[in-house]
């Protein structure tokens, strides 16, 4: 749920990160935050464990720019992956404007991914949304090690539907802004057509 | 859409910084906040130039996520209240119609039952004001700034 604010001329949209344990939706997160102009961004808030696991969620507020004589900002949030967050990641995705999942590559976790984008679809539906319709995107992330599916095996297990999706290297940027940029297109897109 | 669009004009947005700006004098507090529920600042008043309120207003939202989970757990409503005491400053949240959070931060200038008893006050003020808003906001013909906007707008926010 955007938040327009006609007295500070402002656009509030919450994109949440969504994916399974270790898949890299924090890194994302940092890369945009280290890349990023100082003036466009806020502090990141990372909420995790002694071993820097996600234990409720990275926060990143960013600036994108004016549209209209409204500026546009985009709160970034990750869930957390490991299964057994379900309950935290449902709170998460509250008010949600766009999900990014983020797929990891590795054949290992072809079934993670599933469960993962199931849970999103689950979770989603308790909130009265459909995945089916909501502003998604697809990242299949870890392009760079060995032992990975194909971009059209993962296509065809996680993204049955088309929606816009891009291969990635979080760590070192690769795709990162690529699928930032898609999904925040599609969240603004949503927006023209919706209104209040 | 699930949830009506959160949207804030002039008019209700002074109404709700005055309620703000007088909670500040009032409870004798360093600093006053909204907040909605998804963690998006509505207004603040008081010594906020020194304050991360952007990364405040999240982490509050997300407080009151986590504590509504638990309620529900317990098969309670809400826990519409919560304080927490530091060594110089304490923070009391108050949940306000269900809706928005009211934030105050004080330190020992001020007292824990003053602020409770202001913040009874300015919850009563502010839910009158959100439930004006909200309906403002269900009245049709309330377009949106963004009906209008092209895909070379979006476009132009991308070419860095």
């Amino acid at each position: 749920m955007s938040f327009i604010n006609y007295m500070a001329r402002e656009i509030n949209c919450k994109i949440v990160y969504y994916g399974p344990g270790l898949c890299g939706k924090t890194t994302n997160l940092q890369y945009i935050y280290e890349r990023t102009n100082p003036d466009a961004k806020g502090k990141m808030i990372s909420l995790a464990t002694e071993t820097d696991r996600t234990l409720f969620f990275d926060f990143l507020p960013l600036a994108l720019g004016e549209i209209r004589g409204f500026k546009t900002r985009f709160h970034l949030y990750t869930v957390p992956g490991q299964v057994f967050y379900d309950a935290s990641r449902k709170l998460i995705l509250k008010g949600v404007d766009g999900v990014v999942f983020v797929a990891d590559s590795q054949t290992g976790r072809i079934e993670a991914n599933q469960e993962s984008v199931e849970n999103l679809r689950t979770n989603l539906a308790e909130q009265g949304y459909s995945l089916d319709k909501v502003p998604y995107v697809v990242q299949y992330n870890k392009r760079d090690l060995p032992e990975i599916a194909t971009v059209e095996e993962l296509r065809e297990m996680l993204n049955p539907t088309n929606v816009p999706d891009f291969e990635g290297v979080a760590r070192t940027g690769v795709g990162v802004f690529d699928t930032l940029k898609a999904v925040a297109k599609l969240v603004l897109t949503e927006l023209r057509k919706g209104g209040p | 859409m699930v949830n009506p669009q959160m949207v804030m004009y002039e008019e209700e947005f002074n109404q709700i910084q005055n309620v703000v700006d007088r909670l500040v004098k009032d409870a004798n507090a360093k600093v006053v906040f909204i907040v909605d529920k998804n963690g998006q600042l509505i207004a603040a008043s008081g010594d906020v130039d020194n304050l991360d309120t952007t990364s405040l207003a999240s982490l509050t939202a997300g407080n009151i996520a986590a504590t509504g989970g638990m309620a529900k757990l317990l098969k309670e409503n809400e826990f519409a209240t919560q304080f927490h005491e530091g060594e110089k400053a304490n923070i009391h949240i108050q949940l306000v119609g269900n809706r928005v959070i009211l934030v105050v931060i004080f330190d020992s200038k001020s007292s824990l039952g003053l602020v409770r008893l202001r913040v009874r006050k300015a919850s009563e003020e502010l839910n009158h004001i959100f439930e004006a808003l909200l309906k403002k906001v269900q009245e049709p013909g309330a377009d949106s700034p963004f009906a209008e906007i092209t895909d070379e707008d979006i476009d132009n926010l991308f070419n860095d």
